[in-house]
């Protein structure tokens, strides 16, 4: 076998491995997309709303936290509703500079592009070593989630609509848990963590003053001040 | 507003936040405060959304089946059990505490 040859299979292998990886987690994530369509429909959207929000927001956090305030606040939340989801969107601008050199290409590839920005996309992307292999896990990570979290949004809205009040199904306390678990990967470090229990704090104790959605907003200071300060980072010289 | 205007405007907000990344020149990612912020600004926010899912009813603060149900997915967490799991088990948790009592 002659060195190009060898290195054309190492290159098929390789590719294999990222497709595999890029299914595993498009699955596993576009499966918790019944929780979002059940969620969705208890706080008062209708199933084509719903349905809406996964084919074009697309960006499972936003999408939780848009359902979260509209369940507590109502559509007098509204305007909260919509700061939340586009700061917890804010995420994927900055995955979006990560990926634009990796991606470029025509308007219509870097629409797209845009689109599937997501935290598993560009994760499966960004854990690749080449650049050849950062876009296919890129492309098959979105294009499956994409499918499959439209599908099972459906899926979820319509059992949420059959099942009546959402409380007794305690739905109200996996839309918590299912916060929980996009937080707690991003706690490895001491400010991260110092951070998601000050906001915790701050957005409860505002509850019973503040109208529906805004203590969460105001709790997003936290990370504006301790961030700008860089206070418990660490140590990072010029 | 309504909840055709909220569900629209919000899509709008969150697609324009991924098209900026795409616009937006990579220097002011170098800029740690920046990227530092980003980061921190998530975290906030989804520790925000867990307090007042877990505490809030209407603008009251309580203790109820979502306190036990939270605990309970914090220790799958810790144990490495797949999203789907973790929620799951919070809903069951709740769900059973609200059937007994």
């Amino acid at each position: 076998m002659t060195t190009a040859q060898a290195e054309a299979l190492d290159e098929r292998a390789a590719r294999a491995v990222v497709v595999r990886e890029a299914w595993a987690v498009g699955i596993a994530t576009a499966a918790y997309g019944i929780s979002f369509g059940a969620l969705a429909v208890a706080a008062g959207l209708d199933v084509w709303q719903a349905c809406f929000l996964s084919l074009v927001m697309f960006t499972g956090g936003s999408q939780y936290a848009l359902v979260g305030v509209l369940a507590s606040g109502g559509v007098a939340a509204g305007p909260t509703a919509i700061a939340s989801a586009a700061l917890l969107g804010s995420r994927n601008a900055i995955y979006g500079m990560r990926m634009a050199s990796v991606l470029g290409g025509r308007w219509w590839t870097r629409l797209a592009a845009a689109w599937g920005t997501i935290d598993e996309s560009t994760a499966v992307a960004l854990a690749q070593p080449t650049a050849h292999l950062r876009r296919v896990g890129f492309w098959v990570t979105a294009a499956v989630i994409f499918v499959g979290w439209n599908l099972t949004t459906l899926i979820g809205a319509l059992i949420g609509d059959a099942l009546g009040d959402p409380r007794v199904y305690g739905l109200d306390a996996a839309a918590a848990a299912a916060f929980l678990a996009l937080l707690w990967p991003r706690l490895k470090r001491v400010q991260a963590s110092a951070v998601a229990v000050a906001a915790a704090l701050v957005a409860t104790m505002l509850t019973p003053v503040l109208m529906p959605g805004l203590p969460v907003l105001v709790a997003a200071l936290v990370a504006v001040i301790v961030g700008a300060f860089n206070w418990l980072g660490r140590e990072e010289r010029a | 507003m309504t909840m055709w205007q909220i569900v629209i405007a919000a899509s709008i907000a969150c697609v324009a936040m991924k098209m900026a990344g795409y616009l937006v020149p990579p220097r002011v990612l170098q800029n740690p405060a920046v990227s530092r912020i980003a980061e921190l600004l998530t975290v906030a926010l989804l520790a925000a959304l867990i307090g007042v899912q877990t505490f809030a009813h209407g603008q009251e603060v309580v203790l109820d089946a979502r306190v036990p149900a939270v605990i309970v997915a914090a220790g799958l967490l810790a144990l490495r059990a797949p999203f789907i799991v973790v929620v799951i088990a919070a809903a069951l948790v709740a769900a059973g505490i609200r059937a007994l009592l």
